[in-house]
């Protein structure tokens, strides 16, 4: 991450005008790559059929859905820490982005659940952390909408975020005592024996690409917040001169 | 195309779900940065320019 | 008396005096308990078996919707700033404050759940075992509203905010709360594993509570 050694936003700007072209375009040539992989190239599952295709989409969905809380959690160690500049930038714009690819690992799941499962939702150890993770985006998502002060709003998301992500594996956990509890075999197992290479290759080709859009996602969300908050400031000196 | 069997639906409709929260997430962050743009834009015709580089920088 | 004594003493008395309110979580902890029949319908076998998750499920909500005022008054009055800026640690400050809140709120929820226990066609064993998780539960759920009520003051913020923020933290108390008390009643784990786990959840809660509700609120009224 770049961000850390840009302290001021103004070279932060100037920086992603300069990457996002290459960073829209490797996005793409990514996609385009996991996609042919996962569509003519992967092989069908001996047990699940054509329905493992989903999984290309699903499996780095989640693992964004994670990674994206854990940025927020370094960002907002910065906002607390050092005050960073961009940190609470980084932190609130991440949230959406984290929240809209959760959500699109719940529903292929649903959508892989039913055909496998015999129905949309199981009260699966897995997905019912991902439903908990998804809530505590909304969660953070609200906070920021609540208040109008960014500064103000940012350092309560960072305390939230942070005890969010103490509190992400014991939730984690609890759910996994809970569901082993009720349900003492589980149907379908993501992480049974280790992936085939044919598996492999286009889910990593995918997680790649789905991390590259989230890159380029998240460095053009951050220039429009600090031009908003760049709207705001000129807006209160305007009002202040008046 | 391969042959997608008996639940091609389910798979095209996750394929298309995310298809779709990714296209709303572009078309969010770019007229977001169309409107930011006219904002500041508005902002610099009138005459509030971006003389307070420095005190924004402290404030934000 | 030391200053957090006084703290809590101070809190204590405020809460329990006219306009404090002390007593309206178990109030509302009692009618949410009488509803669900109403929803359930008066199978007495059906409330039996969950009677243990309805009990749990109405302290939760009362020990954390009563906490919306915790800070907001003493932020109103001032006071919060001079806890502030006074010597006694904050976070030991905010603890006190969270200790006085669970005696006036939580206990009396662990004293009235035997009552309702007999509501729910409970026998003697769940009732006992209903009340000790509880016992040990509920200040967990206190100490981790107490972050959600710092960010609430700190957001000026009351209402639905904090349990939209704090209701998911809580899903581990929760789980392994009812599971300890079902586990008491029909197995088939032994008691101890998941009320041991709830102890460790409480022991945590005790540190992450006081330090991330203090740094809210140094943060946030600084």
């Amino acid at each position: 991450m770049p961000l850390i050694d840009l302290a001021n936003p103004t070279r932060f700007l100037a920086l992603t005008q300069r990457l996002l072209p290459g960073l829209a375009v490797a996005t793409a040539l990514a996609f385009a790559a996991g996609l042919y992989l996962a569509w003519f190239v992967a092989p069908d599952d001996y047990q699940q059929g054509a329905t493992v295709k989903i999984m290309f989409v699903h499996v780095p969905a989640a693992w964004l859905g994670m990674g994206i809380w854990a940025l927020m959690s370094l960002s907002a160690l910065g906002t607390l820490v050092w005050r960073h500049p961009l940190a609470d930038v980084a932190a609130k714009t991440a949230a959406p982005i984290g929240a809209a690819l959760t959500f699109v690992c719940l529903v292929t799941g649903a959508l892989w659940g039913r055909p496998m499962w015999g129905t949309y939702w199981v009260w699966d150890a897995r997905l019912t952390s991902v439903l908990v993770l998804f809530l505590m985006y909304l969660g953070v998502l609200a906070l920021w909408r609540t208040v109008e002060d960014p500064a103000r709003a940012g350092r309560a998301a960072a305390i939230l975020t942070l005890v969010g992500a103490v509190n992400l594996p014991i939730i984690k956990f609890s759910v996994d005592w809970w569901n082993t509890l009720h349900q003492p075999a589980s149907v379908l197992r993501l992480d049974g024996p280790a992936l085939h290479s044919s598996i492999m290759t286009p889910l990593l080709v995918m997680a790649l690409a789905f991390a590259l859009l989230f890159v380029t996602l998240h460095v053009s969300a951050m220039r429009n917040e600090i031009m908003r908050r760049r709207v705001r400031t000129l807006r209160l000196m305007q009002a202040g001169a008046a | 195309m391969t042959a997608l069997g008996p639940h091609a639906a389910f798979i095209v409709a996750a394929y298309a779900v995310a298809a779709l929260v990714i296209v709303a997430l572009i078309l969010w962050v770019l007229a977001d940065h169309r409107t930011q743009r006219r904002l500041l834009a508005d902002l610099e015709a009138r005459g509030i320019t971006r003389r307070s580089e420095r005190r924004r920088t402290e404030a934000a | 008396m030391g200053p957090l004594g006084a703290l809590l003493l101070r809190d204590m008395r405020l809460s329990l005096r006219v306009g404090g309110g002390a007593l309206m979580g178990v109030l509302f902890f009692l009618i949410v308990v009488t509803m669900i029949p109403f929803a359930l319908g008066p199978d007495l076998a059906l409330l039996q078996r969950i009677g243990p998750a309805i009990l749990w499920l109405g302290a939760l909500l009362a020990s954390l919707l009563a906490l919306d005022r915790l800070f907001a008054a003493d932020h109103e009055d001032g006071s919060l700033d001079l806890i502030l800026m006074g010597r006694t640690p904050l976070e030991l400050a905010v603890l006190a404050k969270a200790l006085a809140h669970w005696i006036t709120t939580g206990l009396p929820l662990v004293v009235a759940t035997p009552v309702l226990g007999l509501f729910l066609n409970l026998d003697l064993t769940a009732v006992g075992a209903v009340a000790l998780t509880l016992a040990v539960g509920t200040p967990a759920l206190t100490l981790i509203g107490l972050i959600g009520a710092a960010l609430a003051v700190v957001l000026r913020r009351g209402g639905l905010l904090l349990p939209v923020l704090v209701l998911p933290l809580t899903i581990p108390v929760l789980i392994f709360g009812v599971s300890a008390s079902n586990a008491a009643i029909v197995g088939p784990v032994p008691f101890g594993t998941p009320f041991l786990v709830l102890c460790a959840l409480t022991l945590m809660s005790l540190v992450v509570g006081p330090l991330a509700a203090a740094a809210a609120l140094r943060q946030g009224l600084d």
